[in-house]
């Protein structure tokens, strides 16, 4: 069964919670987690909804696999219509907090309206109750925390919550779960902070028990943990350099946006990189590096526990910051240290720390403060302006920055705004690097070609974690596939993009999908979920759930002309590097790929092909 | 030869699939609250650390027990709480300088680590190598092993 196949409906307006039962006929289209609660949610809210207003909803969801003994295991996701893009939002996050939701008894909570003053909701399996959060408002992510666990007296209760950015108004910001595991993109957070919601702390005690056949269950579970533990990414790279094992590979191939998108290789990538975080340093013979850590349930361990170095001029004086605390990850070191030109990595660790415990999303923030640098360095933002000196390059001006945002103090107001608004008030539209109003991750779309139109028809805005193809292009997962050409890239865009859509509606993480393809998911959803679960349904699934988020967006008003990149990807070509004399072939693609998704030239799914998804 | 569980907590990532293993084991659900293994995070020092029962040669818990309800497995040396027995009177937890003894609301009994009988399910299912089960008499071993191979025995002259 895998579902718990009950929902708890918050309506934060009036302060009633009802138990629903799940919508079973929906779970067999639509699986869990990304899938469900996102039909759930096109299903009840208008796609026109101002996403700050009352009337949008906020769901928290988890996928039958979530809380098993699966491998990663622990997802949950946030589904919303994001602040940032105005598009459907689905951010997902390990930690601990969606398998302890399972374990409470609940698959998914759907919050509506907006509280008079804030709240928390605390859940203990069936005591579920809104309570005054007065005195957790204006506290970071990390008091929040300590608060709750202790006024609950119960040291396993486990916590999401926005910090002060989320409560001020910064458009990306997140929802942090377990210190420094999040929701992270598309204003999520925001959205959360608009209904006057602090928090979500659940302890649960009664377990996932409900498995359909639970010895194969335990084998299929177990083989796929083999395949994991097998494969030299999930089992050797991932856990040894986490993602920042892509560092020095992506720089070295001329894909590594840097300095705004002005160039595509970044001097000191090898400073900030998965390498650098297990080096001794000269002033404390440490290593920035403590540990790896698993989220609930995983068996990779990619992610990055680490100190920084008491004496850098970010943290002295300031012990509160020198314990052990999440980061870097790739995304991370990238949108705050190559997309500024910034090679220092115990400041990119310090801002790190700052976007965890304020709850900000660190490539948003990072991306937003490179489009301020290039506003500075063509002398349209000034230091009076700013508050500043913000050249590219400058550590000082990126802590500094990182300090005013989620407070919202000076400039940092107008940077929690996001690149898009920004550089539009400054008359540089195009400027801000990325789609549908979302900064870009890591990837340069001119030295890898795919990751140009993953980003363009991203339906959450410019994103990595819907089509990663940087698996083929870069990895050679599951083929390998020429990073610099567009052929062949609509079919690989469509197919990650389904596949992707599955994974992230059963409860596992999309990063076993190094090793993982959907015939290594199959048998664990088929044993553990009621219902007949092919790998045609999943494919068919997939597939489903990515054409509903498009007909949404396409409700809400976007339209071919919002599935395009930035300028400068497609006339400025990359100045050195494999890439050099490239500019992504997006125009080119994207027909193609409207094609391969059977929708008009327009953008929009033909009657045939959502009569064949079932839409 | 007497096995025993060998715990490596620098090898913890925090995963907790060995609690889930524990109550799948002996609940037949995914549940770690009722997990004899717990996995302790120390998040300052950025440290997990596993813990559950040693077997200790003579038990505290097995002592104190007023029923009897405690008794020694003889092929696996395991401190077994009988639950038929068990009378859910908790001194057992009080006597035990470990806290590996834990009452269970739900039954009204006390639960411990049994070894599952000489396949403890945690140690199977951990990814690390954090928790095996190891030969009893080679406990320390290991350790001892690592330390002789970072020992100087060709010092320079002074």
């Amino acid at each position: 069964m895998g579902w718990t196949k009950k929902i708890l409906r918050v309506d934060l307006s009036t302060g009633s919670i009802k138990t629903e039962p799940l919508n079973m006929e929906w779970a067999k289209d639509y699986l869990g987690q990304r899938g469900l609660a996102t039909k759930y949610f096109v299903e009840e809210v208008d796609p026109k909804v101002e996403p700050l207003s009352p009337e949008n909803k906020l769901i928290m969801t988890t996928g039958p696999l979530t809380g098993t003994a699966a491998s990663t295991g622990g997802r949950y996701s946030v589904v919303t219509k994001g602040a940032l893009t105005n598009a459907i939002a689905c951010s997902n996050s390990g930690g601990y907090f969606g398998a302890e939701l399972k374990f409470a008894g609940w698959d998914m909570i759907i919050f509506e309206g907006k509280a008079p003053k804030p709240v928390y909701l605390s859940i203990e399996d069936d005591k579920v109750e809104l309570r005054d959060a007065a005195h957790l408002w204006g506290k970071t992510v990390f008091q929040t925390e300590e608060i709750i666990k202790s006024s609950h007296q119960d040291p396993q209760t486990r916590v999401c919550s926005i910090g002060r950015a989320g409560e001020n108004g910064v458009m990306y910001a997140c929802i942090v779960n377990d210190l420094h595991r999040a929701a992270g993109r598309s204003g999520v957070g925001t959205v959360m902070g608009s209904k006057n919601l602090k928090a979500v702390a659940v302890r649960g005690t009664k377990g996932a028990g409900q498995i359909k056949d639970p010895k194969a269950f335990m084998a299929a579970a177990k083989a796929a943990k083999k395949v994991l533990a097998d494969n030299p990414v999930t089992g050797q790279g991932l856990p040894k350099y986490g993602t920042q094992v892509l560092m020095n590979v992506i720089n070295e191939m001329g894909a590594m946006p840097t300095r705004n998108h002005r160039d595509v290789q970044f001097e000191d990538a090898r400073k900030i990189s998965g390498e650098a975080m297990h080096e001794k340093r000269p002033t404390d013979g440490k290593t920035h590096l403590v540990t790896n850590a698993a989220c609930f349930g995983c068996t990779i361990a990619c992610g990055r526990i680490s100190k920084i170095d008491e004496t850098h001029f970010s943290v002295v004086n300031k012990p509160q910051y020198w314990g052990a605390s999440g980061g870097l990850e790739y995304e991370a070191a990238w949108a705050l240290g190559s997309a500024n030109g910034v090679g220092d990595l115990e400041a990119l660790q310090y801002v790190n720390v700052l976007c965890n415990e304020d709850g900000m999303d660190p490539i948003s923030f990072g991306a937003t403060v490179a489009a301020a640098m290039e506003l500075y360095d063509l002398g349209i933002l000034t230091k009076d302006k700013i508050g500043l000196e913000a050249p590219f390059g400058s550590a000082e001006a990126l802590v500094k920055l990182a300090e005013m945002t989620a407070v919202g103090e000076g400039f940092g107001k107008e940077l929690g705004t996001g690149s898009a608004r920004m550089c539009a008030k400054y008359g540089k539209p195009e400027l801000s690097m990325g789609v549908k109003s979302q900064e870009f991750p890591a990837y340069d779309s001119r030295g890898i070609q795919g990751m140009g139109l993953t980003y363009a028809t991203s339906n959450r805005g410019a994103c990595h974690l819907r089509s990663y193809t940087v698996a083929s292009e870069v990895l050679g997962i599951p083929v390998k596939t020429d990073p610099l050409v567009t052929e062949g890239k609509a079919d690989l865009v469509k197919a990650f993009q389904d596949a992707t859509a599955v994974f992230d509606s059963s409860g596992t993480c999309v990063f076993t999908t190094f090793a993982w393809t959907l015939a290594d998911l199959q048998p664990q959803l088929a044993a553990a979920c009621e219902g007949e679960w092919t790998m045609e349904s999943l494919a068919t699934l997939g597939e489903r759930v990515w054409n509903m988020e498009r007909l949404f967006n396409n409700a809400a008003g976007f339209t071919a002309k919002d599935d395009d990149l930035p300028p400068r990807l497609k006339t400025e070509p990359a100045k050195t590097g494999p890439a050099k004399g490239l500019v992504s072939g997006i125009d080119k693609m994207r027909p193609e790929y409207y094609q391969v998704r059977g929708w008009t030239p327009e953008g929009v799914p033909t009657p045939d092909t959502l009569k064949r998804l079932g839409l | 030869m007497q096995k025993s569980l060998h715990i490596d907590p620098n090898k913890c990532t925090g995963c907790l699939q060995c609690e889930m293993a524990c109550s799948f084991e002996n609940h037949g659900v995914f549940n770690i609250s009722k997990s004899r293994i717990k996995v302790f995070a120390f998040e300052h020092a950025g440290r997990k650390v596993p813990y559950t029962c040693t077997q200790c040669a003579e038990a505290w818990c097995l002592n104190a027990c007023p029923v009897d309800a405690i008794r020694v497995d003889a092929a696996t040396g395991a401190k077994v709480v009988h639950q038929d027995v068990c009378v859910g009177c908790k001194v057992c937890t009080i006597a035990c300088p470990f806290g590996t003894v834990n009452y269970v609301a739900d039954t009204g009994k006390v639960q411990k680590c049994d070894l599952c009988g000489g396949e403890p399910a945690c140690a199977d299912a951990c990814p690390t190598g954090a928790i095996t089960y190891v030969e009893a008499s080679w406990t320390g071993l290991d350790k001892m092993r690592a330390w002789a191979g970072k020992t100087d025995t060709q010092p320079r002259a002074a």
